[in-house]
């Protein structure tokens, strides 16, 4: 048993790394767009999807395949945003009625993603991996691409918070986070600026729906369960804070992995309602939420 | 008797002080006022004392009573009822209904439906406004507005009433008709702790005068004493900005 | 008799007149009709208690529950439970009480938080309920293969689900007549100042949740035996969380009878087009949610109350009413 522990840690930190991605993304929709995405795991479907596309029609390799996957889904939340949250933004001028109403139009666009690619895909699974040679580290081994994409994602986790905190397109996101109509005044382009940050999160989304696919198989059905694992790492990172998503996500990543190890991978998510219902009692601000 | 009191009464927002280390007290049946710059602290103080946030140090009594602790709803039945610098009246009902809310729930004790309407039409009469009970509040001039607001306060039996800058966007005119309403409040015996930046109306009404300046309170007197204070001409008067009259 | 003076006047009889009729149509209807027209009838029934339960919450709250899946699951594992050892009302009642149970579990924990936090929360709480109900069943209980359900005649069960359906808005009636619904109409203001007023906001947005969702679990109880085969992992289906939403916003929550409408409408499409061309209605739900938030956010209830206020034959009915006050 003890030879186990550390397998399903580092496991936990490979699989949780993908997790602190997808929360990333969601975190910044919120945190800048104030829209809650309950659609985000149809954005991870995508990308997994969408390589695997690329990959059987171009014959493009999967990991190469992020290089056209990750801007086509940045557009498709860019153009989202400018469209969809926009206009309901200027119906709707009070914020917590935009924050419910954002929130359903979300719930519609999770099932309008999701029965597209299930009429364009259908309902099987694909297997589009790659890297599955296996690397042998402290007794047991890992695949190679788990350690990959588990590189990927950190240095992604990691760009993006230097991103945010050093450069001036960063500075200006933060602004518009805090306070949008100052930043306005002070010449933001809040539009843009809010188009963008959907973008990224829908990117980060589909980078992490990659990353899965070079690890598993994939269906059009995985975004649900995707959405649900993002929303507990963004409560228990706090809402809108990116550095603290990316730790919950990784902390999400042990338990599960300690859950599915012990005890059984159905009580997975069970697991994570407790944690989240005890959260929500003690500090529902989250690991490093403000306020 | 002292009916309010706060001892040094500190809160923070993250680094901020917004409150910092404030004694106050205010009597029965004094109408007390509390100026000072925008961002001084005044109507966080009110939501202290109303509980709408917690302290992060210090205590205020009521009467006595700690309401550290307390929620907004306790603290409304205990006798403290209070207007909102952002008018907050309840957009989707008729002027009545509005008032009939805080005689309803604002009360310690269950009142019935009978004597429930029966304290919100007395308290629209009281602040004028019976004639247009049946409106729809959305169709209320903003003067009408904190009106109907008071008439809400009062209508819960309040004992000390904190008014926050009931005066904001009013013609003079207007003004003197809302001090002369202020007054007659005090007259039927409820305690007033009000936020005001018109000045008429502060040293017109108040018989005495708490300044706060970033949190702190730097001054406290009757009115002609406040209006000679060096540091608070400095400071707040000097800035004629929103000198009502 | 001017056939205007006729609506204007006698306006409220002819609604109650109209209700009188759709509902003696509703129970009369097994007599005549043949099973399916009848499964089909109970089914939107069905989807107006769960359409009418959320708009009864979340509509006058502005709390966003997305938890209705779990809920109606509930009742349905409960007739599946129970359904030999209890009598079938008992087991409905049962069900819809588990279902507040765990409601008022869930708004204790999270309706003193921002409603971002319930809406999160109840989100991923069918999927949560959904596993545990898993685990549980075949784990612990050893009932690998699902449940099958006692069979039940249609007429019997759609009496039942009209009754329900009847109980549940009549709860909503009463309700906001009464001075808790006064209580909840001033949450929906302003929340902070019906705080201040004195209103204890949280527990009375926990008490409404708790009701509104036991009729969601006795809907999931009384529709079980229709479902006929129940296992735990497609009892708890997201689906069912969404389509009652679709429905109270397409019809409207502005009014009483605007989830109704809604759940007709839906719940006709649904079940007729379902089977042939599922997977492309799925598409326009989500896209007609969609577009009604954006475009539509009162729902066609409000769209017909902003045209009665423009039409020029509207305004003569108006102009009648006017006349009418002005002889009083």
């Amino acid at each position: 048993m003890t030879e186990e522990l550390p397998r399903l840690i580092i496991t936990g930190i490979m699989t949780g790394s993908i997790y602190g991605l997808l929360a990333m993304g969601l975190t910044l929709q919120y945190g800048v767009c104030q829209v809650l995405n309950i659609s985000h795991g149809e954005f991870v479907m995508l990308g997994a999807m969408l390589t695997w596309t690329v990959s059987a029609s171009f014959g493009i390799s999967p990991l190469l395949a992020v290089a056209i996957v990750g801007p086509l889904l940045f557009v498709i939340g860019f153009l989202l945003q400018i469209t969809l949250f926009k206009t309901l933004k200027a119906r709707t001028p009070s914020p917590p009625v935009f924050e419910g109403s954002a929130l359903l139009v979300a719930f519609g666009l999770f099932y309008v993603i999701s029965f597209v690619a299930r009429i364009s895909w259908g309902s099987r699974s694909f297997l589009n991996t790659v890297l599955t040679d296996r690397v042998s580290f402290l007794g047991t081994s890992f695949a190679l691409n788990q350690i990959i994409a588990c590189v990927i994602a950190v240095a992604l986790g990691v760009a993006v918070y230097l991103f945010l905190s050093r450069t001036r397109l960063g500075r200006a996101i933060r602004a518009t986070a805090e306070d949008p109509a100052t930043a306005g005044l002070m010449g933001v382009n809040t539009s843009m600026i809010l188009a963008f940050c959907f973008g990224l999160g829908t990117m980060l989304a589909g980078i992490g729906g990659i990353l899965i696919s070079w690890r598993t198989s994939i269906n059009t059905q995985i975004g649900f369960s995707n959405t649900v694992i993002a929303l507990v790492v963004v409560v228990l990172g706090g809402l809108g804070s990116v550095p603290g998503s990316f730790i919950a996500g990784i902390l999400i990543g042990i338990v599960s992995r300690l859950v599915s190890g012990f005890w059984e991978s159905v009580l997975i998510v069970p697991v994570y309602y407790a944690i989240l219902m005890i959260l929500l009692l003690v500090k529902p601000t989250g690991l490093l939420g403000k306020r | 008797m002292r009916i309010l009191e706060g001892q040094s009464v500190t809160k923070f927002f993250g680094g901020l002080a917004a409150v910092s280390n404030v004694d106050f007290h205010i009597d029965q049946g004094e109408i007390v006022g509390l100026i000072g710059p925008n961002g001084a602290g005044k109507t966080t103080l009110f939501n202290l004392v109303s509980t709408a946030f917690p302290v992060s140090s210090g205590e205020i009594r009521f009467k006595g009573q700690k309401l550290n602790g307390l929620k907004p709803h306790r603290v409304c039945k205990i006798g403290i009822g209070r207007t909102f610098q952002e008018t907050k009246i309840f957009g989707n009902m008729p002027v009545i209904q509005n008032v009939l809310v805080g005689a309803f729930f604002g009360t310690p004790t269950r009142v019935s439906g009978a004597g429930a309407a029966r304290e919100a039409s007395q308290a629209l009469e009281f602040v004028g406004l019976s004639a247009m009970a049946g409106d729809s509040i959305q169709d209320l001039t903003l003067v009408n507005q904190k009106r109907v607001e008071v008439a809400r306060a009062l209508a819960t039996g309040p004992e000390l009433l904190l008014l926050d800058e009931l005066m904001a966007g009013l013609n003079p005119a207007e003004v003197s008709e809302a001090m002369e309403l202020v007054t007659k409040i005090r007259d039927k015996g409820i305690t007033i702790f009000m936020v005001e930046h018109v000045m008429k109306a502060i040293m017109g009404i108040c018989e005495r005068i708490m300044v706060l300046h970033h949190g702190e309170k730097i001054a406290e007197g009757t009115p002609q004493e406040i209006t000679a204070n060096k540091e608070v001409i400095e400071i707040y008067l000097g800035e004629e900005t929103h000198a009502g009259s | 008799m001017d056939i205007t003076r006729l609506f204007t006047t006698h306006r409220k009889l002819l609604v109650v007149g109209f209700v009188l009729f759709i509902l003696i149509f509703l129970a009369t209807f097994p007599l005549y009709g043949n099973a399916y027209y009848i499964r089909l009838l109970t089914t939107i029934l069905m989807y107006t208690v769960l359409a009418v339960s959320w708009a009864m919450f979340s509509g006058t709250t502005g709390y966003m529950s997305l938890a209705t899946a779990a809920f109606f699951g509930v009742g349905v594992m409960a007739m599946a439970f129970l359904q030999k050892t209890l009598p079938f009302p008992v087991v409905i009642v049962i069900g819809g009480l588990l279902s507040s149970a765990l409601a008022f579990l869930i708004g204790l924990v999270t309706l003193r938080l921002r409603g971002i936090y319930f809406a999160i929360f109840t989100f991923g709480f069918v999927m949560f309920i959904g596993q545990t109900a898993y685990y549980i069943d075949s784990h612990i209980l050893g009932n690998v293969w699902g449940h099958q359900i006692i069979l039940m005649d249609p007429g019997m069960l759609h009496y039942m689900m009209l009754g329900l359906a009847v109980v549940t808005l009549l709860t909503i009636y009463f309700i906001r007549r009464s001075r808790y619904g006064l209580a909840l109409l001033s949450i929906g203001g302003n929340e902070e100042a019906a705080e201040h007023m004195g209103i204890n906001t949280t527990m009375t947005k926990v008490i409404l949740f708790t009701i509104s969702s036991f009729f969601m679990g006795a809907a999931g109880a009384l529709m079980a035996p229709a479902i006929v085969y129940v296992e735990s992992r497609i009892a708890f289906n997201v689906f069912n969380s969404f389509m009652p939403i679709l429905m109270a916003i397409f019809g409207g929550m502005g009014q009483f009878y605007g989830p109704v409408i809604g759940a007709a409408v839906f719940g006709y499409l649904d079940r007729t087009l379902r089977v042939e061309l599922s997977e492309y209605f799925m598409l326009v739900f989500g896209i007609i949610l969609v577009m009604v938030i954006l475009f539509l956010p009162n729902g066609i209830t409000g769209l017909i109350q902003s045209l009665q206020n423009t039409r020029p034959i509207a305004k003569l009915l108006h102009r009648g009413k006017e006349e009418q006050h002005a002889n009083t």
